[in-house]
């Protein structure tokens, strides 16, 4: 069995294990555990994705497969490649602090049993190379949500859950469509995505449908412009590692799979029509920073944030150049580590001031320093400072995008590059609310700073975008040449 | 010159030790090893400029490039990639003497103005930070690098500014200072893209090489707006130097700045982060002298607007910072000037030597006038003019050292300004009358508002200093500094500065023009210093008077002529209200109410239709009925 089949095993037999524990000590052993477990095996996995691709020059590695259903031709294929193991480190940091940031739940059992729930199916997507079990995987991922939502969530949790899910589940229909249509059309009925990218060829004709609506499909996830609404209040509601999750990594699923099946698989539509959704995804970089200049809800603002950075993830996968595309999967990266990093600080601070009101709110900086030192850390990193992830990425996309010869992509450039000036504004509008000033509420003076699970959850966070900040030569080349193949199909 | 590295390594790590150990550390503690760190940093920089002018010298009659350092830190593309590395010559050696020596200054300072401040480790962390970052901005070897350490110093800028964070004000004029900086990054940004496209290179020695040059010129065939796609490449990096500099329009950060404290206000807001946009031009002279003359044109008129209109706001202003900050404008204004008028190669490019003068020597004795003034806050508790008078008696270090730096900004002989400030005169003189007679003007402009900063702080009439504690001298730690800075303001104008820094690194010979220059500009400070001397020595009727008799011109001036109104009606009222609320609204209301609509249709539809299915026989038997008919019917009809 090959390496990668244990990123699944591990969370179902965590909600085996969970099964068995009788108290919340035990539970928390057995996510620590697990969590931890996943988080090695995703450091191991990529020393080993290194060594391996020194020495074979196949697009996916450890590539296995085990027919599941013979007469669809349906196969458990897994394999990877730099851009599969990035998101997996990626979801293991996440899934890794999100526990610590779920550390006194009501009903813990119940919900860590949906949490390994979605990290399964998370994990499972990004090993998937069949379609179906990739959407299979995918579906796993997105019911939890609902009920960790509806359940566990503040405020109208009810609405926003149902709409959330809806909205989601109308994407994968498309993606359904999708599917089918690659299923039937690539001429040979199977599900393998490298059989279908390296051996058969879906005629222009039928692409220029399947293109666009899986493109969508996925994009709903990726928060695609008009297809974002979703997000604001789903982040609103959500309880905080749901946050963390959804926007670090569910939203991640949506900019992976526009390119790994929406534009590899179908280059030639791609070409022709992805200037509609570049236009859409322009619109959502600079229309969703406008839309979080003027919230003064802490989770609508990061909302808003994710529609502007996620946007930049689908706007820097249509340039369809090298770097941009390294840069996106790079955006991918920094945005889930930044956003987590903010979901996490605001459940922090949402749990002792009970409030996410920017209004009501003042001067935390010298009640909660350490909280408060982080959320800078958080801001800078969201509005591109160098030496923290957000600037790398950024910085690769819109070089890439401006090496377009296309004079249109090159203007289109220029306007998404305007948002780091709205980036500056709402980060800061926020900071200097509700960290600097005088102390708003005398009741927040008696307020403590985190706790050491929340300080673990936080600084894990800190220490990955400050490495891929620092060091981002060695994350752009475990990216850079998987991006070539694909590339190199849109050519 | 490996050991150059040392230089900018020392304050990165002392920014670690100082930020992680943070509070656990005694105050002192930090305040100690944070100076010696500096100090340790100032001692490499002054041994690799001996090194570097002494030693390895010049080859074939040119000051040489070295490159003693670079990695690549990002890869695009084989041409395109960013590269953290150290690039030596004439201009960067001499940068890194300017920002360690004053940050060096600072932080001896410091020791004492700071002394009992809560986060005192915090604030030598971020002077760290600071200077880590001005120092790898200007020895930045492609303009990616300097576009990073530019976002830095514009970040620790940010930091220092808002140190007092639970003051509001300075929480505001931190955020204003980043925001408008921002903006102006923006064009830096959208500049580095555009040149890098049509250069294809990041890489300063490519760029400014003649080869690259060409390139750029030979695409001046697309042009939008009238300008050529070079010119606006160099335009744009031009903006992002204005926002650093403060250029007219993007200067109204600088003055909100002072909130910062006042060791921070001398250091990054008056020596070394505020000259970062001449740096810039100055580092990509040979672009814009070769590819886009047009817009070191354009560079000259923003400059000498700015100088212009800064110290005229200058003279009306009572809080003494802010006095200081709209002369650092103006000054600044100067330097970029200069290098706007500046040719190419020899004695034409006076321009461009002058304003490196200009920037070394002004460095000093600005920093000397912010230590001296935060040294006058210290002692009255107070930045208002109002509050201050007849100082000179209780604080004579203090008051002969800021007279030292008052003329030498004002420009009389031997002080250190009047040697750079007539090179700047002398080289618009040959370029451009009009600039000539307005930055003349602006020279005695200058030497009036800083007299009457001087006279009405240590003249004038003895003011009650509230009762039980009279103002005293600053203790050692920060007159110390002060002493040193007043010497490099006397004799720093003596260097001879065309041997050592010259555009093309070929020394060249400049002499005082005194019948043309030298002469009138000395005679223009001193009617300035005179009539200062006659408003404010004794205290007089006249200003107000005055001041009464310009009446709205006086208001507007006291209101920096209503800038900060002009840009707070853009943001708040266009960009807040007329942008993003609508954004917001048009999302909640129609994005999302298309989705809701949706919703609700599907509801309604399923409503509709659910009596359909009722369960009742007698329905079904009905409709079967009916329906069996209509089909029989068009089964036999059609």
């Amino acid at each position: 069995m090959s390496i990668l089949s244990l990123f699944v095993l591990v969370p179902v037999l965590m909600i085996g294990c969970l099964f068995l524990c009788k108290d919340i000590k035990q539970i928390r052993a057995v996510m620590v555990t697990g969590a931890s477990v996943l988080l090695i095996l995703a450091a191991v996995l990529v020393v080993l994705f290194i060594g391996e691709r020194a020495v074979s020059d196949a697009t996916m590695l450890f590539v296995s497969s085990i027919v599941w259903y013979e007469p669809l031709n349906i196969a458990y294929s897994v394999g990877v490649d730099g851009i599969s193991v990035a998101m997996l480190a990626l979801s293991s940091i996440i899934v890794f602090t999100g526990v610590f940031s779920s550390w006194n739940m009501n009903m813990a059992k119940e919900y860590f049993l949906w949490y390994c729930l979605l990290a399964t199916g998370v994990f499972g997507f990004f090993i998937s190379i069949d379609l179906f079990t990739m959407f299979m995987f995918y579906e796993v991922a997105l019911i939890p949500m609902y009920l960790l939502i509806g359940l566990w969530g503040t405020g109208k949790k009810e609405y926003s859950a149902m709409k959330l899910t809806l909205m989601l589940m109308g994407g994968s229909a498309f993606l359904l469509v999708g599917i089918l249509g690659i299923y039937y059309t690539s001429g040979h009925t199977t599900m393998n995505l490298l059989e279908i990218a390296d051996h058969l060829h879906i005629p222009v004709e039928h692409q220029r449908w399947i293109f666009p609506t899986t493109f969508l499909g996925f994009g709903v996830l990726g928060a695609l412009f008009p297809f974002h609404t979703w997000s604001p209040d789903g982040h609103a509601s959500a309880p905080t590692a749901v946050s963390m999750l959804h926007a670090g990594v569910l939203m991640k699923l949506g900019g992976y799979g526009c390119f790994r099946v929406a534009m590899y698989l179908m280059p030639e539509a791609a070409g022709e029509l992805g200037w509609i959704f570049l236009i859409l995804t322009g619109i959502s970089v600079v229309y969703g920073a406008f839309g979080a200049v003027v919230q003064t809800d802490l989770k609508y603002i990061n909302a808003y944030s994710s529609v502007s950075h996620c946007g930049l993830v689908l706007f820097a996968v249509l340039m369809m150049n090298q770097i941009s595309m390294t840069g996106a999967v790079m955006q991918m990266l920094s945005h889930g580590l930044m956003t987590a990093l903010f979901f996490a600080l605001i459940g922090l601070i949402y749990g002792r001031t009970h409030t996410r009101d920017i209004r009501e709110m003042g001067g935390l900086m010298k009640i909660m320093p350490f909280a408060s030192a982080c959320y800078v850390i958080a801001g800078l990193a969201s509005l591109g400072l160098p030496g923290l992830s957000g600037f790398v990425a950024e910085m690769t996309i819109f070089v890439g995008s401006f090496q377009h010869v296309d004079l249109f992509r090159r203007v289109l450039t220029i306007v998404a590059c305007c948002s780091i000036v709205i980036t500056a504004v709402y980060i800061l509008r926020t900071v200097g609310k509700i960290l600097y000033g005088p102390v708003q509420d005398e009741h927040h003076l008696g307020l403590s700073d985190a706790a050491w699970y929340e300080k673990v959850s936080a600084l894990g966070l800190i220490v990955a975008i400050v490495a891929m900040g620092l060091y981002p030569l060695g994350v752009s080349e475990l990216i850079s040449d998987s991006i070539a193949p694909i590339v190199a199909k849109l050519m | 010159m490996e050991y150059s590295l040392l230089i900018i390594i020392t304050p990165l790590l002392l920014f670690l030790l100082l930020g992680l150990s943070g509070m656990k550390m005694k105050p002192g503690m930090a305040g100690i090893i944070g100076t010696a760190g500096m100090g340790f940093s100032t001692l490499i920089s002054y041994i690799v400029a001996y090194n570097y002018f002494f030693g390895i010298g010049q080859t074939d009659g040119a000051w040489a490039t070295i490159i003693p350092f670079n990695v690549e830190w990002l890869h695009f593309t084989d041409n395109l990639h960013i590269d953290l590395g150290i690039l030596l010559d004439p201009i960067s050696v001499m940068m890194l003497l300017v920002i360690t020596t004053v940050s060096l200054m600072v932080h001896i300072y410091s020791l004492g103005y700071m002394h009992g401040e809560k986060g005192f480790q915090r604030y030598y962390a971020f002077l760290s930070l600071f200077s880590f970052s001005m120092l790898g901005l200007v020895v930045a070897t492609n303009i990616f690098q300097m576009y990073i350490f530019w976002e830095l110093v514009g970040v620790s800028s940010y930091l220092l500014i808002g140190f007092y964070y639970t003051k509001p004000s300075a929480v505001s004029a931190s955020k204003k200072a980043f925001i408008v900086t921002r903006f102006a990054d923006l064009g830096f940004l959208v500049g580095i893209l555009l040149l890098s496209f049509y250069t294809g290179t990041f890489d300063f020695a490519q760029l400014t090489s003649d080869g690259a040059g060409l390139v750029v010129a030979s695409t001046a065939g697309i042009s939008f707006m009238g300008l050529s796609a070079a010119s606006w490449a160099m335009a744009l990096i031009f903006m992002g130097g204005a926002g650093k500099s403060a250029m007219f329009p993007l200067h109204i950060w600088l003055p909100d700045a002072m909130e910062g404290p006042t060791p921070v206000s001398a250091l990054i807001h008056a020596a070394t982060m505020v000259v970062a946009g001449v740096y810039l031009v100055a580092r990509l002279f040979p672009v814009y002298v070769f590819a886009t003359p047009d817009v070191l044109t354009l560079i000259a008129y923003i400059g000498t607007f700015t100088a212009l209109f800064a110290a005229v706001i200058a003279i009306t202003q009572t809080d003494i910072k802010r006095v200081l900050a709209f002369s650092t404008i103006s000054q600044i204004a100067y330097m970029m000037v200069s290098l706007g008028v500046s040719e190419y190669g020899g004695h034409d490019g006076l321009g461009y030597m002058a304003s490196m003068f200009h920037l070394f020597t002004h460095a000093f004795f600005k920093a000397l006038l912010f230590l001296g003034a935060g040294s006058v806050i210290h002692a009255v508790h107070s930045n208002e003019m109002d509050a201050m008078g007849s100082l000179r008696k209780y604080m004579p270090v203090t008051h002969i050292t800021f007279l030292i730096a008052c003329l030498a900004i004002a420009g009389i002989p031997p002080f250190s300004g009047f040697f750079s400030k007539d090179e700047i005169l002398a080289a618009c003189l040959h370029h451009d009358k009009l600039i000539f007679f307005t930055l003349l003007a602006v020279a005695g402009i200058t030497a009036f508002y800083m007299f009457r900063l001087y006279f009405n702080i240590f003249w004038g009439a003895e003011k009650s200093y509230d009762g039980h504690h009279q103002p005293h001298e600053s203790p050692l730690r920060m007159t110390v500094p002060l002493m040193i800075l007043a010497v490099f303001s006397i004799f720093t104008g003596f260097i001879p500065f065309p041997e050592f820094i010259t555009v093309d690194h070929i020394p060249f010979a400049a002499h005082i023009e005194w019948a043309t220059v030298a002469i009138p500009s000395i005679l223009v400070a001193a009617a300035g210093i005179l009539i200062a001397m006659v408003f404010y020595m004794k205290g007089s009727e006249l200003p107000s008077r005055i001041s009464r008799a310009l009446g709205g011109l006086y208001t507007a001036t006291l209101r920096k002529f209503y800038m900060d109104e002009i840009w707070m009606f853009m943001t708040k009222n266009v960009v807040f209200n007329r942008i993003c609320t609508p954004i917001a609204w048009f999302d909640r209301h129609v994005v999302d109410g298309a989705m809701n609509g949706l919703a609700w249709i599907t509801q309604k539809m399923s409503v509709s239709i659910k009596g359909l299915q009722s369960g009742q026989v007698q329905l079904y038997v009905w409709i079967y009925v009916v329906g069996s008919l209509v089909i029989a019917a068009l089964v036999l009809f059609l």
